[in-house]
């Protein structure tokens, strides 16, 4: 720990997988909360480099599917292989270690904190020096906070919130909220970004530059992404493949032309009679 | 309009991650320091330093204490009384194994006494939030006072059952017990919390403090960042014991001179926490001003009135004190949640816009 390592290389190394090979493979997955099942049974991958939709109806499971991704709740049944790795149960700073960072969907920023040291927040696994240094401050502990800084204004300068980077997030419009959480999960440098309906309660506006953000980071950054939203125009536009959810199993999965057409999904999104 | 900014630009990160970044505030912390230093012990006479300055610093430490566990850490606690005397004890402890060790290092270990005490009553914190949390400490408080009157050993089977402090130099001046003056004391006591607070601020200003936020802020999303709960909890708590440790190692070495464990009674917890509170929760400037404002409140209200010819009884004084800091609590809660240090940070603001409402 007490190396001098340059933050980056202290980040989830490359795992030698390429794109389009499976990133993350879940695998009969079942979570029950006492009686009631939130999921029943879901198989789906995630393949490196590519935006994954995950949709549904209210309800359907989507947000418990992200929880159990990154370790808050752990399954009944089923696993979760992820990097080639295999796990049953994980602590969310376990998976956040392993390269796995989200946004939620109510916006989760630290309301106390300015702009800029939430996203700094974002680079606590780069940042390794020990308490002794971070006592002394001046040395090695501010040249690793100068480092993660210069990352941090990277994103800053890439998501456009330059003005706004010394404003406690409290004070900031939901939007912008929303924008910096994105910018917090960016710091990580994740290898899966998980993002909890990005684009909920934004205006026309908001929600373009929210997907120009999304496909900037999937084609800048080559981070794949999975992210729920309600948005279908939005959804359709820049996923590569959707899973559609209803009450917690899996009714269709594949590119959006083939979604979109598939009968047992518009079923449930429009109701049928029975 | 002096308080301009205007002009300063920083030009590397390195710059704008100051403690300061204005200049004219580097100026004014100067002067204060300047002042507290060359000027006060000179000028201010022993009353000032022994009953008002030295208990203000202390206390102030003991704040800062406070307010990395609950400002800055989001942990509620009620145990602050306890920690400080665990501290006290501990040094008292420690000058009596080891006569011949300075003084200062004594007050600086004893705090890891404190750390180690804290750590153990933070592990509830792990599992339990806010109020819950809040009764775990308040059992550590009346738990560690029970120790305080029912462990001899830590009081030397004095027949008194209070700890006296004994006579100690440093550099061949008394700084402890009857026969040391009060600029002996005020130094090493102003050294003391000038140091801790620069090194405290070092740690707020870094990962470690930006941990403790987020768990403040969000614990759910720092634990996503890969903040370990049990780390940064169980390091604030260790950190908060060992600033009030020392601080209550202080308090019996250089202001009491003699304490009985009444002294580090829930009392103490409280008025510990009303100056975090109305200093302003989140804030080290706030922990000078909570501290200066509630150790002060008192000692003017029964000096003053005389000194402008009104007889003032001392009981009354204590009774108008009380519902004073009472009703000033409670408009606090209300109208500033942040404290003293948030209006001095608004005026501030204000100053730097002025003559104009905004820029």
């Amino acid at each position: 720990m007490n190396r001098h390592v340059d933050p980056r290389q202290a980040l989830p190394q490359p795992d030698g997988i390429a794109t389009g090979e499976v990133l993350l493979d879940v695998r009969n997955v079942s979570l029950r909360f006492g009686g009631v099942k939130a999921i029943t049974d879901i198989s789906f991958d995630i393949r490196k480099g590519e935006i994954r939709a995950i949709i549904g109806p209210n309800g359907a499971g989507k947000t418990s599917m992200l929880n159990v991704i990154n370790g808050f709740y752990t399954p009944q049944e089923g696993s979760i292989v992820f990097r080639g790795k295999e796990r049953k149960k994980i602590a969310p700073y376990e998976a956040a270690a392993s390269g796995i960072a989200r946004t939620f969907q109510n916006v989760a920023l630290f309301k106390g904190m300015s702009t800029l040291d939430n996203i700094m927040a974002g680079r606590t696994l780069a940042m390794h020096r020990n308490f002794f240094w971070q006592l002394i401050y001046y040395g090695p502990a501010l040249r690793e906070e100068i480092a993660n800084r210069r990352k941090v204004e990277e994103i800053i300068d890439f998501l456009e919130i330059q003005h706004i980077r010394k404003v406690p997030v409290g004070r900031l419009p939901y939007g912008l909220q929303k924008r910096v959480e994105l910018g917090r999960a960016l710091a990580a440098e994740p290898a899966l970004l998980l993002l909890d309906e990005p684009m909920a309660g934004m205006n026309l506006e908001e929600k373009e530059d929210m997907s120009r953000f999304i496909l900037d980071v999937n084609s800048q950054f080559g981070t794949t992404i999975a992210l729920i939203e309600h948005d279908m125009g939005v959804v359709m536009d820049i996923s590569d493949r959707v899973v559609v959810l209803d009450y917690g199993r899996k009714i269709g999965d594949g590119t959006p032309e083939e979604v979109k057409s598939s009968q047992e999904v518009i079923d449930a999104y429009l109701g049928v009679s029975h | 309009m002096f308080y301009r900014e205007a002009g300063q630009f920083k030009t590397s990160y390195e710059a704008d991650q100051q403690v300061f970044p204005i200049l004219q505030d580097r100026i004014g912390v100067a002067i204060i320091l300047g002042v507290a230093i060359f000027i006060v012990p000179f000028v201010a006479n022993d009353f000032f330093l022994s009953a008002i300055a030295i208990p203000f610093l202390i206390l102030a430490l003991a704040t800062i204490g406070l307010n990395v566990l609950t400002g800055y850490a989001g942990q509620l606690s009620l145990g602050t009384g306890g920690f400080m005397g665990v501290g006290a004890y501990a040094c008292y402890k420690l000058t009596t194994l080891f006569p011949d060790v300075s003084i200062v290092v004594h007050i600086l270990l004893s705090g890891f006494a404190a750390a180690a005490v804290g750590m153990v009553f933070g592990l509830p914190s792990l599992r339990i939030k806010g109020l819950y949390l809040a009764v775990t400490t308040l059992a550590a408080q009346f738990f560690l006072e029970w120790c305080f009157i029912r462990i001899p050993w830590l009081y030397n089977y004095n027949a008194s059952g209070a700890i006296e402090v004994p006579g100690r130099q440093i550099l061949g001046t008394m700084v402890t017990g009857a026969s040391a003056g009060s600029v002996p004391r005020y130094f090493t006591v102003l050294a003391i919390v000038i140091l801790l607070t620069v090194l405290v601020k070092n740690l707020l200003r870094g990962r470690i403090g930006r941990q403790w936020m987020m768990i403040r802020d969000m614990d759910i999303a720092a634990e996503l960042m890969g903040v370990r709960p049990l780390y940064a909890k169980l390091s604030a708590f260790a950190v908060s014991s060992y600033l009030c440790g020392v601080a209550g190692a202080m308090f019996v070495f250089f202001y009491l001179g003699a304490a009985e464990p009444s002294a580090f009674s829930i009392t103490l917890s409280f008025q510990i926490l009303f100056m975090a509170i109305l200093g302003g929760l989140g804030s080290l400037v706030g922990c000078f001003f909570g501290a200066a404002f509630i150790w002060a409140l008192p000692i003017i209200l029964r000096a003053g009135p005389p000194m402008i010819g009104i007889p003032i009884a001392a009981e009354t004084a204590f009774h108008i004190t009380s519902m004073i800091i009472g009703a000033l609590i409670v408009t606090f809660l209300i109208l500033e949640p942040h404290g003293l240090a948030r209006l001095w940070q608004i005026g501030k603001e204000k100053l730097r816009v002025w003559p104009f409402p905004y820029a």
